[in-house]
C-alpha cells in the first residue's frame, strides 16, 4: 500500500489528528501572545528586568522538548497526561521568540521618532498604543510566525503524553516500523508548518505597507 | 529684574544649572525670549545647547535654578500640557513613518481633541503655509518626501496647535545648502510673522546671524555672550572670535 493510498484510507483520522494539532498550536501559541508581547513591552519600560526575563524564557528554550512534556507529568494542575501538559509546554517555547521580538521590535524603532512623540506631549500610552506598538507590530508578527512554525514541530511530540495530534501517527509508525505511518503524520505537520510561515508571513509583510519610499 | 519684563518674557533661564551624571552640562544659565523673537543659541558640540532646549519642555529639569514658562517654573507645570504647548523641531525630524503627512501635521491638536473640521482645516492650512500644497502632499507617507520636504512637514507639526513657543535643534543641520538656505528664509518669515518666541540652537554662525535676533554664545555650559547679530559680528571677544567663519575675508 503506497502512501497516498494510505492516507486516503484514513483520512477521518488524518484530519481528526490535524485539527487536534492545530488545536494544541493555536492555543499555545494564543496563550503565548498573550503573556508575551505584554512581557515584551514591560521589558522595553524596565530594562532592569530584561536580562534577568529574556535569560529565563532562553533557558526553557534549551530544555529539549521531550524532558519538559516528562518534566510537567507529576506537576499538579498544570501536569498530567493529557493535552494541557502539552499546552503548558508549547506555550513556554513560543514565549521566547514572542518576548524578544516585541521587546526588539520596540526598541528598534528610531529614537527620533519617540522623541518627538514625548516631545508633543504624547503620554507613555498613547505613544505606545499610536507610535511604538503599530511600528514594532510587523516584528512582533514575525515572532508569532517562527513560534508557531516551531509550534508545530515540536506539537508532533506531544503525541508522547497522550495530548494527540499529528504525532500519534509518528509514534505508532515508529513502533510498527512503517514509514508510511510515519509520513502520514509528518506531512500534514509540514505542510502546517508551510503554510502557517506563508500565511504569517504575508501579515507581517502586510505591517509594513508604509516602508514604500 | 522688574516684574514687567518676567511677565512679558515666555521663556525664562534664572540661573539655570544641570547636572548630568558627573557632568556640569549648563552652570547658571540666565537669558530671557520674548514674543515674536528669536533667540539662537550658538555652541559646539557639547556645549549644553540640545540640553537647554529640554529644559524648557521639561524632558530635563534643573539641577539648581529655574527655567519658566509663562513666569511658571517648568517644573510646576504639568509636562504633558507643557509640551503641547511648545513646538519642537530636531534634527532627525522624527515624524511617524506609519501616519500620513496630514496625520502628522495633526498630530497635536488631536491630542488636545480638537474636531475634526478644524483639524483638517488646519492642517490644510499649515500645509499651505510651509509650501506644501495639501492636495498633492496631505495623503503621502514621510518615506516618499525628500529630505527638505519632511523638515516642511516637521515644521508644520511643530506649529500646529500654535504654540506660543517654539524650540528647534539644529533642524536644518541635515539639509543640503541650498535647501536648508531656502528653509532658514521662510522660518525667519514664519517665525516673526506668526509672534513665536523662538529658541533655536545651531552650531552653524551663519545660520545664527541670518535667524536670530539674538545670539547667545554657550561654552562648555556657560553663557560667553550674549547680543543682537551685530554685535556679535563686531565682538572681539576670543570664544567669538573663534566662531567667526575663517572665509569671510
Amino acid at each position: 500500500m503506497s502512501f497516498l493510498d494510505y492516507l486516503i484510507a484514513n483520512r477521518a483520522d488524518v484530519l481528526a489528528r490535524t485539527v487536534e494539532h492545530l488545536f494544541l498550536v493555536g492555543t499555545s501559541v494564543g496563550i503565548a501572545v498573550f503573556i508575551g508581547i505584554p512581557t515584551g513591552i514591560l521589558l522595553t519600560r524596565r530594562e532592569a528586568l530584561r536580562k534577568p526575563i529574556i535569560g529565563f524564557v532562553n533557558v526553557i528554550q534549551t530544555i529539549p522538548s521531550l524532558a519538559l512534556f516528562g518534566f510537567l507529568i507529576p506537576v499538579p494542575l498544570i501536569g498530567g497526561i493529557g493535552a494541557r501538559t502539552a499546552i503548558v509546554a508549547l506555550s513556554a517555547y513560543a514565549l521566547l521568540p514572542i518576548v524578544r521580538n516585541t521587546y526588539e521590535g520596540i526598541r528598534g524603532i528610531d529614537p527620533a521618532v519617540r522623541e518627538s512623540g514625548v516631545a508633543m506631549g504624547m503620554t507613555d500610552a498613547q505613544l505606545l498604543r499610536e507610535v511604538e506598538f503599530p511600528l514594532a507590530l510587523g516584528v512582533i508578527v514575525g515572532g508569532v510566525r517562527l513560534a508557531t512554525v516551531i509550534g508545530i514541530g515540536i506539537a508532533t511530540i506531544a503525541a508522547a503524553i497522550g495530548a494527540g495530534g499529528l504525532g500519534e501517527f509518528i509514534f505508532q509508525g515508529i513502533s510498527m516500523v512503517n514509514n508510511q505511518v510515519i509520513l502520514a503524520g509528518a506531512i500534514p505537520a509540514a505542510l502546517l508548518a508551510l503554510a502557517a510561515d506563508a500565511g504569517l508571513g504575508f501579515l507581517e509583510r502586510r505591517q509594513s505597507r508604509w516602508r514604500r519610499a | 529684574m522688574t516684574t514687567e519684563a518676567s511677565r512679558t518674557a515666555a521663556v525664562e533661564f534664572d540661573g539655570a544649572s544641570l547636572r548630568l551624571g558627573s557632568v556640569d552640562v549648563l552652570r547658571g544659565v540666565s537669558f530671557q525670549v520674548a514674543s515674536g523673537e528669536t533667540t539662537v543659541i550658538l555652541g559646539r558640540s557639547g556645549a549644553g545647547k540640545s540640553s537647554a532646549l529640554r529644559l524648557v519642555n521639561r524632558t530635563l529639569e534643573p539641577t539648581a535654578g529655574a527655567v519658566r514658562v509663562g513666569g511658571r517654573p517648568t517644573t510646576e507645570w504639568d509636562p504633558i500640557a507643557l509640551r503641547r504647548r511648545t513646538g519642537y523641531v530636531i534634527q532627525r525630524i522624527g515624524l511617524f513613518p506609519h501616519r500620513t503627512v496630514a496625520a502628522n501635521v495633526a498630530l497635536v491638536p488631536r491630542l488636545l481633541g480638537w474636531e475634526r473640521e478644524r483639524l483638517e482645516r488646519r492642517t490644510a492650512e499649515l500645509l499651505e503655509l510651509v509650501g506644501l500644497p495639501p492636495d498633492e502632499y496631505a495623503g503621502r507617507y514621510p518615506a516618499e518626501l525628500s529630505g527638505g520636504q519632511q523638515q516642511r512637514v516637521g515644521v508644520a507639526r511643530a506649529l500646529a496647535a500654535d504654540p506660543p513657543i517654539l524650540l528647534a535643534d539644529e533642524p536644518f543641520g541635515a539639509l543640503d545648502p541650498i535647501t536648508r538656505r531656502e528653509l532658514q528664509v521662510e522660518f525667519r518669515r514664519l517665525a516673526t510673522q506668526l509672534g513665536k518666541a523662538v529658541l533655536f540652537v545651531t552650531h552653524d554662525v551663519r545660520e545664527a546671524r541670518r535667524l536670530g535676533d539674538r545670539i547667545v554664545l554657550l561654552e562648555e555650559g556657560r553663557i560667553v555672550f550674549a547680543g543682537s547679530p551685530a554685535e556679535f559680528g563686531e565682538s572681539r571677544l576670543p570664544a567669538v572670535v573663534a566662531f567667526q567663519p575663517e572665509d569671510e575675508s
